[in-house]
């Protein structure tokens, strides 16, 4: 196998409970974000674009829609002769084990994978966020310091600071103290869960840390912190720009509402950066004589005969004569009927809303983002009886 | 299927959509908002599990080739088979073979090397989303030399008028071949017939000073051949003049014609990665088609946008058709006008055209 400076590692085996419904029979990078995305398009278009070739995805919780997603990687241009993606689930060894225990474990074990392409450096990413990044440009960093390990930080506010990982760097960005999830920060740098490691070493604190009992097995809780003990040189590069952690509701349908802005801090029409992703082949969208669309994003597929104000449609879905879709994701091909008020609402994949119906948060929490999917059964109930109402009235 | 081989002949397609082809061939014009016109006839092809093409190519066929490349969007890119575009690269002393004669003449390697056993033979001009495996389920059935394949129209218009008219009995075999304009069963220039027969059929027409294989060898025989008729019934446009371009786009606006081309199944082209439209503050959009990549801020109506075409703040568009990255400035009103892909009108311009006649603006120009 020809060497390869750099082999990517995707994390993509996480549930994100916090999606709820989203994440009932699918991965969290395998949500759907900004009308034709998945989460997952972000960090490969991402090593597409920054010339890494060789992607290894760790895949575990209900993997079936990713597997089928990625495919060979033609979509992100990594159907390569030399390279290419790669999707790793969970095995049964010889010693009798069989899940991955933690993101540090996941790594371990694929050791044979990446010794494969004999790399230099290996970069573990994470297939929850959203964000567009050089690693290209991270890596000349890191070799530019040095480091044994380098891991791209960004500024968050002191509130959020305390779901990250956080780092504590001297004024050279080095790093010295390493914080997961502290109830009292001590900075606002906090981790992106992208990291740089010189693989001889990141390879010998693996094997070290898969004997030992009491671990999690984690880059955050384990791996990092023993570096950091050994007196590794552990370097924090800044980056700048937009990067979300999508993982609830709200902030899944904040970041699509981020995109409805005239000019939205993550730009998708780079012609230089695009986000590659699956195209589902439909025809342009139709909106109707009495349809009206404004501060949008509307998909190929779509047709539209009602009013959509500031909402994202994926591709595929249906709005009906006299319906009102208001702050709201519609995912792909769903039916909407006719004079249905959607307001402040993500619509799950494929799902039918009856004529009439109303869909809003309720009165006495208007802020809440009201999830729509085929798994939630308060929310069909609420449909059923919003539907029925109608019929009465 | 690999009974069914496909050949797709532009040789005849003369480039007559005036400034939209001055640099590419019909095949290749931008068709309702992203396709091509060949897109069709292709994807047909794919439906029907056709595995190999044949592709005739003559003049203009630049921007053709980058569009199909390897043929992957239709699931071409087979290691057997899969498309194979056959420029006219002749050189052949001995060759004495004229028109589009010369395109099987030099390529007869090719098709006798082919597994399949039938050819269905098509161009570009014709839209439809004709189920090819029926056409020759239904030339089996009838025993047939060659099935022709054609559709019904109401009241034939001028685009119709170099196509040529089947008269059909009950039986469903062609009695008679002409081109009388009033007759309603026009031919799709799309037969089905068996391979070998074709080959020894086209062999003759050369040898015989032919140069037209519809012509020469099917119509000139019409009353020796057992030609059967295939009848099909669903959406069907002919696009070969910037006229009949103009109306079947527009047409495209209403829902049962958009539905019909588009829901029956999927029309397969090139992929780009374009992000969802972005409809903005000022946009007012009605009766439209939309694609990917467009940035609205104005008003468009019964309009035509194709993938990555910007309309600035106060701008409007009415009955056109925009092509691919078009930038329609501030204050910009068009009305009846085709923008071939890439052209920038700056603010406050004001175009008009004839709803007959729309006005026209070649590629990459800026005003």
């Amino acid at each position: 196998m020809k060497k390869k400076e750099v082999v990517a590692m995707l994390l993509a085996g996480g549930q994100g409970k916090r999606l709820k419904g989203l994440t009932k029979t699918l991965a969290k990078p395998a949500v759907y974000f900004g009308g034709t995305y998945r989460i997952i398009d972000f960090p490969l278009s991402n090593c597409s674009h920054s010339g890494i070739d060789t992607v290894g995805v760790l895949t575990q919780y209900e993997p079936l829609v990713l597997h089928s997603y990625i495919g060979v990687g033609s979509d992100w241009d990594m159907d390569r002769l030399n390279g290419g993606v790669f999707v790793l689930p969970p095995h049964e060894r010889e010693d009798g084990t069989t899940w991955y225990r933690g993101t540090a474990d996941a790594i371990f074990r694929n050791l044979k994978f990446i010794d494969q392409y004999d790399p230099e450096h290996v970069l573990i990413l994470s297939g929850d966020h959203i964000y567009k990044m050089d690693y290209d440009r991270m890596l000349a960093y890191h070799k530019e310091k040095d480091a044994d390990c380098t891991i791209s930080v960004i500024e968050v506010s002191l509130d959020e600071a305390k779901r990250f990982g956080m780092v504590n760097t001297d004024e050279n960005y080095r790093i010295f103290e390493f914080e997961e999830k502290p109830a009292q920060p001590k900075s606002t740098t906090a981790s992106m869960g992208v990291y740089l490691f010189r693989w001889k070493l990141l390879r010998s604190y693996l094997l070290q840390n898969a004997d030992l009992p009491d671990t999690s097995h984690d880059f955050g809780n384990d791996i990092l912190p023993r570096m950091l003990a050994d007196g590794k040189t552990l370097y924090a590069y800044p980056f700048e720009g937009y990067w979300k952690d999508v993982g609830t509701i709200e902030s899944l349908w904040e970041a699509n509402m981020d995109l409805l802005s005239e000019h939205p801090k993550l730009d998708l029409n780079d012609p230089l950066w695009r986000i590659y992703t699956r195209n589902p082949n439909q025809p342009a969208e139709y909106i109707s004589p009495n349809g009206i669309v404004r501060n949008s994003m509307i998909n190929e597929g779509c047709t539209v005969c009602g009013e959509v104000e500031h909402s994202v449609l994926f591709y595929g879905v249906e709005v009906g004569e006299g319906s009102v879709i208001t702050d709201s994701v519609i995912m792909p091909k769903v039916r909407i009927g006719s004079h249905v008020r959607i307001h402040r609402a993500i619509v799950t994949e494929d799902m039918v809303i009856q004529d009439h119906a109303r869909i809003s948060p309720p009165p006495e929490d208007p802020s809440q983002i009201v999830l729509v999917s085929g798994h939630d059964e308060d929310v069909l109930k609420l449909l059923q009886s919003s539907s029925s109402h109608n019929n009465q009235g | 299927m690999r009974e069914l081989m496909g050949i797709i002949n532009l040789e005849h397609e003369r480039d007559v959509l005036s400034e939209l082809t001055y640099y590419r061939c019909g095949a290749a014009v931008p068709f309702a908002g992203r396709y091509r016109l060949i897109d069709f006839v292709m994807s047909n092809m794919m439906h029907a599990g056709i595995e190999d093409i044949a592709l005739f190519v003559r003049r203009k066929y630049r921007s053709l080739m980058d569009h199909l490349g390897e043929g992957r969007p239709w699931d071409m890119h087979r290691k057997r088979g899969g498309l194979f575009i056959l420029p006219p690269d002749w050189n052949d002393e001995t060759d004495v073979s004229a028109g589009e004669l010369r395109h099987i003449y030099n390529n007869l390697d090719f098709f006798e090397r082919g597994a399949a056993k039938f050819i269905v033979h098509s161009g570009s001009q014709h839209i439809s989303t004709v189920d090819l495996n029926e056409v020759y389920e239904y030339h089996l059935e009838q025993g047939a030399d060659v099935t022709l394949v054609y559709t019904r129209v109401n009241a034939p218009r001028e685009e119709h008028r170099s196509c040529a008219r089947l008269e059909v009995d009950e039986d469903g075999m062609v009695t008679d071949i002409h081109y009388e304009h009033k007759h309603d069963a026009v031919y799709m220039e799309m037969f089905v017939m068996e391979k070998s027969r074709f080959l020894e059929m086209a062999d003759h027409c050369i040898a015989h000073g032919g140069n037209n294989f519809f012509r020469d060898a099917i119509m000139q025989n019409r009353h020796k051949l057992n030609i059967a008729g295939y009848e099909y019934l669903g959406y069907h446009a002919v696009i070969n003049s910037l006229e009949s371009y103009y109306r079947t786009s527009m047409n495209l606006l209403n829902p049962k014609a958009y539905n019909s081309l588009f829901r029956k199944q999927a029309v397969h082209t090139k992929i780009k990665y374009e992000v969802p439209a972005k409809y903005l503050n000022s946009a007012d959009v009605s009766n439209a088609l939309v694609a990917n990549g467009c940035q609205i801020d104005g008003e468009v109506k019964n309009s035509i946008l194709f993938r990555g075409v910007q309309v600035k703040r106060g701008a409007s568009i009415h009955n056109s058709i925009i092509m691919q990255k078009c930038v329609i400035g501030e204050n910009v009103r068009l009305e009846n006008v085709i923008l071939d892909k890439d052209v920038i009108i700056s603010r406050d311009h004001k175009l008009q055209g004839d709803f007959r006649k729309p006005f026209v603006i070649a590629k990459d120009i800026s005003i």
